[in-house]
């Protein structure tokens, strides 16, 4: 039974904890191009301070804040009628439409945002459609804009929003509904009075599980977006690959953890609590 | 047809085609004669051949492979005791940090744990001289972001049924080993399975851990496929999309499958 607690725990502290306790002394150090790896350890705030004070970077942690934060709000407007259409739907065909939201989620999510690089070109799939139906004349470019990088996180983070919210809209006692209906509740105020407040844990769990990882994505802001666009992740990532910056590319890891330590906490806790429920 | 009927119908076919247009373009545009994807020049194979001809390619989908089998099942045996102990253990030391540190690397940023291992395996490396980058840090790493999502699997299905078969064996002087080998095992195996496969998916298909802990040496698929689609639309890029759809509809077929057979 020990070794049973024990793998997983000395597994999970090594190759999880211990790297955490680096980054944050690295992010302490300073950069030396010169060194094998290029760090010199210290006690230096020189990074924290650049983070908070250099324009770029402000631009970057705000812009991830504002663009994650519209598009979990987007997902959710369309991964809530969907979960409830599938939860309201024949039991027999439910795992069926089910499944048909898991599909893309197992395939390539590199393949997922790729998709959308061949819509949304100049002269892309996309504006083809437009001038050819003669809808739109002269249709901008969508690919290298915010628009495209909300559309990408919409579109690939949409599983993660429909599924916690079905499993709360499917325990949903209908006989409450139909109580609040011959008690004289439109079925506006009823979704609003019954429906609304049960799904609660599904909407606050599916809403992080996209904001979450939305917060500090790499590949759909260097994919779809354009230079102008900054978002944190790939600030890290040009910090890391392209400056070698280490240090200073711990110090955002650092700052992008703290930022989330509050969802991620709150994430847990509903994990927990759904656990002990079942 | 009812107001309520119309409304459900809508709201799926609008969403599924969401969802399934921007793929099924891409799977179309794998047979186009033409290199642009803007211009539909008539059916062709040729980007499967060259697909199929492009050694980069494939000798990167085989290490991807490799090393998704080394680390699912890794991950699968750590996840399942990790699963175990979260279901079945109501006290031990340091339980509360047990559970967060299995649940964590589901929600971490990837960004965040690239950097972090990367760092962790530079320092080993300048100190013991040990791990070389490649092969092992990319399993490692694979591993550990894995282990989250079978042992969540596997606590869910343990949650889920009835102790008393357990207590039984248990009270008829099996050993809890041999309980667990004999009854716990074959009763959470469907679990496990579908852990082991998810485990196995997301190894494949994991770019930003990968491209951190990778080293200069090894290229996985999805390092090959992002160095390629950097530049643009690509038409070998959508004939391997097709591939990784068929594929994946195939093993969600499968786990589905094992899952019934369970129930």
């Amino acid at each position: 039974m020990r070794l049973v607690i024990a793998l997983p725990y000395v597994w999970l502290a090594t190759f999880f904890l211990l790297p955490f306790a680096l980054v944050l002394a690295i992010a302490f150090g300073t950069n030396n191009p010169d060194a094998v790896p290029p760090i010199d350890l210290g006690v230096s705030l020189k990074n924290f301070t650049l983070l908070f004070t250099d324009d770029l970077y402000l631009a970057a942690w705000l812009g991830s804040l504002r663009i994650a934060a519209t598009s979990t709000f987007v997902t959710l407007l369309l991964g809530y009628p969907m979960a409830y259409a599938i939860a309201r739907a024949r039991p027999s065909v439910r795992p069926l439409l089910l499944m048909a939201v898991i599909l893309p989620f197992w395939t390539s999510f590199l393949i997922r945002v790729y998709a959308w690089m061949g819509l949304l070109a100049s002269n892309g799939i996309l504006n083809q459609f437009l001038r050819g139906t003669g809808l739109v004349a002269d249709p901008g470019t969508i690919l290298g804009t915010e628009w495209a990088i909300h559309l990408g996180i919409v579109y690939a983070y949409l599983p993660f929003m429909v599924l916690p919210l079905y499993a709360s809209l499917e325990k949903l006692d209908t006989s409450l509904l139909e109580a609040a209906a011959d008690l004289g509740a439109s079925p506006i105020v009823a979704f609003l009075t019954v429906t609304l407040p049960q799904s609660l844990p599904g909407i606050v769990a599916g809403c992080l599980l996209v904001l979450i990882p939305a917060v500090g994505e790499f590949v759909i802001p260097d994919l779809l977006g354009g230079t102008n666009t900054l978002m944190i992740g790939k600030v890290l990532w040009d910090e890391f690959f392209l400056n070698s910056d280490w240090p200073l590319a711990s110090a955002v890891a650092i700052c992008l953890l703290i930022l989330l330590v509050g969802p991620i906490a709150l994430f847990q806790r509903q994990q927990a609590k759904n656990l002990e429920r079942q | 047809m009812t107001g309520r009927a119309r409304f459900t119908y809508t709201v799926l076919a609008f969403g599924y085609a969401f969802l399934y247009l921007p793929i099924a373009l891409v799977i179309l545009y794998s047979f186009n004669e033409s290199r642009l994807v803007t211009v539909w020049a008539g059916f062709s194979t040729k980007w499967w051949s060259a697909l199929f001809a492009n050694e980069a390619m494939l000798s990167a989908a085989w290490l991807s492979l490799r090393i998704a089998l080394v680390s699912a099942t890794v991950a699968a045996v750590i996840g399942l005791a990790a699963g175990y102990a979260l279901a079945r253990v109501p006290r031990f030391f340091g339980r509360t940090l047990f559970g967060s540190l299995v649940i964590a690397p589901m929600v971490m940023p990837e960004v965040v744990m690239g950097i972090s291992m990367l760092l962790l395996f530079v320092g080993a490396d300048q100190i013991v001289g040990w791990p070389n980058r490649g092969f092992l840090t990319i399993a490692i790493a694979h591993i550990t972001f894995s282990i989250a999502f079978v042992a969540v699997v596997v606590q869910a299905r343990l949650a889920d049924f009835d102790r008393s078969l357990e207590e039984a064996a248990m009270d008829l002087g099996a050993t809890p080993w041999t309980t667990f080998r004999t009854i716990t095992l074959p009763l959470i195996a469907p679990a496990v399975g579908s852990g082991w496969l998810l485990a196995f998916t997301l190894s494949l298909d994991d770019l930003i851990l990968t491209q951190f802990v990778a080293g200069a040496q090894s290229e996985t698929l999805p390092m090959r496929v992002y160095s390629s689609v950097r530049l643009g639309v690509d038409p070998q890029i959508n004939a391997l999309a097709t591939i990784i759809v068929v594929i994946a509809a195939c093993a969600l077929i499968f786990s589905a499958w094992l899952t019934r057979r369970k129930a």
